[in-house]
């Protein structure tokens, strides 16, 4: 079967020990978390987590299943990547040595709509958001000036259009 | 409104739910809830060992269908508990663990006997708390019954800080609770049943596949009417004995590893399966890819997750099994059309006819289903029959006919040594007035033998059958069939001397050297008062057959260790 990148959009309780129970039940199952991303949202107490798995749609079918069955959980919607969109935000650290390659760091950054938001002498922090497409095409191109230090938070993801 | 402890509270609830009888051992973090029990009407059980509290507490719920109740210390006393909590969790058994836990100050600075039960457990409960505030307790205590007895029942453990035992507030208790997470889904759709009738109806040679669900949803009356208004034979699963009647003329007995042949050619044959609160166990299956490959699968189970998760199948069905089958018998009474099967039940029953018992197994393979078999004969059919794990539980699986829902209680799905005579325990304070007999192995029984403490200190008389090999059979018996005969690890020796072990505690052991002399101590102990153990020695080469070898289809019968089939 295809294999392909799901989204599970989770809504569930904002509690200690919610985060281990589901982590403990990915592992449990042989699944692979391949980002999650944790935030509370508008309803008291709740949170969302959004958890993007790789797999074939029997995978996705199964974690949702044993995602609902954890009483923490109160909510599971899974989705194909395409019917959503996504955003993830990385800060990556990249070091130059030369004012040439400051500016050639700077004219990428404004073709990918980045921002700089620090700069040191031979290093720059850009915040880089948007598809994790676009972030990887952004890594590709940097990688060549040397990438210090890099943090992704992981996609978070809401469905298109007026379905909830 | 009246402050009381968090203790008190404790046991408030735990009678509101209607507990009467808890089984423990006291520890240092739980001796509040002891001190309160002094003043309690809640009968206390003391363990001699944590594991076989748990095993108690299961034993009770699966004889009563109330759950179970387990109280154990923190630290050392709460993991000893595990194994039975893992038991209960893979057998979808209703108990709540209750655990003692350092005071609230001292978690998470490695105190003396503290250890992180919640996280042990998460992976094999259904829920675990650890309430943080006394007041919390009374709704703590309903979520976890509510979540432990109802949709698929499972253990729920509930750890208590030691300060929080003894702290006192004002409580305020719940009439009833909602859970946001947790909304069991029990009622099947209308017209997934309609299919399932259809199905079925127009089937040639359908089966019925029982399992625990049955058991668990009290539907025994029910499945019983689909079979007969089909007229299609029945199987179960291990655990699953007791859903039907097995001196049924429809029932062929368990499928399975060491299932029935009959059975297991049987639903090789079948054109249409109705799968009934099963979850696709590979020691049911056999290999999932050769399981019902020529046949149409309907599943009804209360999980959602068992559907689809070790087999695909054409029709899945989300509900409680009683409430599904009831509205499968509506359904198909209201359909006109009703394939003729007489031809399936003449082939059923020329699949009877040739299976021949006295071809199975190798040597004088015949005494030990003769002693299980004289067991069911002096048993009342609500007497109920408990066993271990190994040889001991398959001789049991082929030979015990299980008549009543709740008179059959085995760990299947962990397969857990040590289960049979604890559970044994717990079954007979549920149903005191009925006989209950354990029927063990000698490795399995040394397990948790500790156990006859409590059986003569509380007066809980029940009788433990030995088939007594001196070996680890079950696993000598693959060593033999799998490994060449290179013996590992399995010789037990012929030690100890069960009577006198037994008659150390005060209780009655007696041998049986022979199937007459298994009669007279088996009737003896019927009637006797004080719990008895009968010794019977018996030949470690007495192999259980017949045998479907791990990763082979149910067709792939092995029915002696020369292959023949």
């Amino acid at each position: 079967m295809m294999e392909n990148t799901f989204i599970l959009s989770t809504v569930v309780e904002n509690k200690p020990g919610v985060l281990f129970r589901v982590a403990n039940m990915f592992r449990r199952r042989g699944f692979n978390i391949d980002s999650i991303s944790v935030g509370p949202i508008e309803e008291n107490g709740l949170s969302k987590m959004t958890i993007t798995i790789y797999g074939d749609r029997d995978v996705a079918e199964q974690t949702v299943k044993q995602m609902s069955k954890l009483i923490d959980v109160v909510k599971v919607q899974v989705f194909d990547y395409e019917d959503t969109v996504q955003r993830e935000l990385a800060l990556i650290k990249i070091q130059f040595s030369s004012n040439k390659s400051l500016s050639e760091l700077t004219n990428y950054c404004s073709i990918f709509r980045n921002r700089v938001i620090d700069v040191s002498p031979g290093s720059m922090i850009v915040e880089v958001t948007g598809t994790p497409e676009k972030i990887d095409a952004f890594i590709d191109i940097v990688s060549g000036y040397g990438i210090k230090e890099m943090a992704r938070t992981g996609i978070t993801a809401l469905q298109r259009g007026t379905k909830k | 409104m009246s402050k009381i402890s968090g203790s008190q509270a404790l046991l408030e609830g735990l009678w509101n739910e209607g507990v009467r009888v808890v089984f423990g051992l006291p520890g240092g973090a739980i001796m509040p809830v002891y001190d309160a029990l002094l003043d309690s009407e809640i009968r206390h059980i003391l363990a001699r060992h944590e594991q076989s509290a748990a095993h108690m507490a299961d034993g009770y719920a699966r004889a009563s269908g109330r759950p179970g109740v387990c109280i154990a210390t923190s630290g050392p006393g709460a993991t000893n508990l595990v194994t039975g909590i893992a038991t209960a969790f893979a057998d979808s058994s209703p108990i709540i663990a209750i655990t003692g836990q350092v005071a609230t100050p001292t978690i998470g600075k490695d105190s003396f006997q503290e250890c992180d039960i919640v996280g042990i457990v998460t992976p094999v409960t259904k829920y675990a708390f650890q309430p943080m505030q006394p007041q919390e307790i009374p709704l703590v205590v309903k979520k976890a019954f509510k979540i432990a007895s109802t949709g698929r029942p499972g253990p729920v453990l509930i750890d208590l800080p030691r300060d929080i035992q003894i702290n006192v507030a004002d409580m305020n208790v719940p009439k009833k609770v909602d859970i946001r997470g947790y909304n069991p889904h029990i009622t099947p759709h209308p017209v997934q049943i309609k299919k399932a009738a259809d199905l079925l109806l127009n089937s040639d040679k359908p089966i019925i596949w029982s399992g625990g669900g049955v058991i668990i949803s009290n539907a025994a009356t029910l499945l019983r009417e689909v079979a007969e208004f089909l007229m299609a034979p029945v199987v179960t699963s291990l655990i699953g004995k007791g859903g039907f009647p097995e001196n049924h003329p429809l029932s062929l007995g368990p499928i399975g590893m060491h299932g029935r042949p009959e059975a297991n050619k049987t639903i090789c044959e079948a054109d249409c399966i109705l799968a009934v609160g099963v979850r696709f166990s590979d020691r049911s299956t056999g290999r999932f890819d050769e399981f019902g490959k020529d046949a149409r699968i309907i599943h009804i189970d209360i999980d959602p997750a068992e559907l689809g998760k070790n087999k695909k199948v054409e029709l899945p069905i989300v509900s409680d099994v009683g409430i599904a089958l009831k509205s499968l018998i509506a359904s198909m009474k209201r359909k006109i059309v009703k394939k003729d099967k007489t031809l399936w039940q003449k082939r059923v029953q020329e699949i009877k006819s040739q299976i021949r018992e006295g071809d199975f197994g190798s040597g004088n393979g015949i005494y030990q289903s003769q002693i299980v078999k004289k067991i069911r004969e002096l048993l009342p059919s609500n007497g109920i029959l408990t066993t271990e794990v190994g040889k001991n539980q398959m001789w049991g699986e082929l030979y015990y006919q299980v008549i009543e829902p709740r008179t059959w209680i085995t760990s299947t799905g962990l397969g857990t040594m040590g289960f049979g005579f604890p559970a044994a325990i717990g079954a007979k304070v549920a149903k005191p007035d009925v006989p209950v007999v354990d029927l063990a192995g000698d490795g399995s029984f040394r397990m948790t033998e500790n156990s006859l403490s409590t059986c003569m200190a509380e007066d809980i008389p029940v009788i433990v059958v030995i088939l007594n090999n001196s070996t680890l059979g079950m696993v000598e018996q693959w060593q033999r069939l799998f490994y060449d005969r290179r013996y590992s690890g399995v010789k037990l020796g012929n030690i100890p001397d069960f009577v006198k072990l037994v008659e150390a505690y005060g209780a009655q052991g007696l041998h049986a050297q022979s199937i007459k002399e298994f009669e007279k101590a088996f009737k003896e102990a019927i009637i006797s008062d004080v719990t008895t153990v009968i010794d019977c020695p018996v030949s470690p080469e007495e192999d259980v057959f017949p045998f479907v070898p791990p990763g082979r289809g149910l067709n792939e019968v092995l029915f002696d260790s020369e292959g023949q089939k």
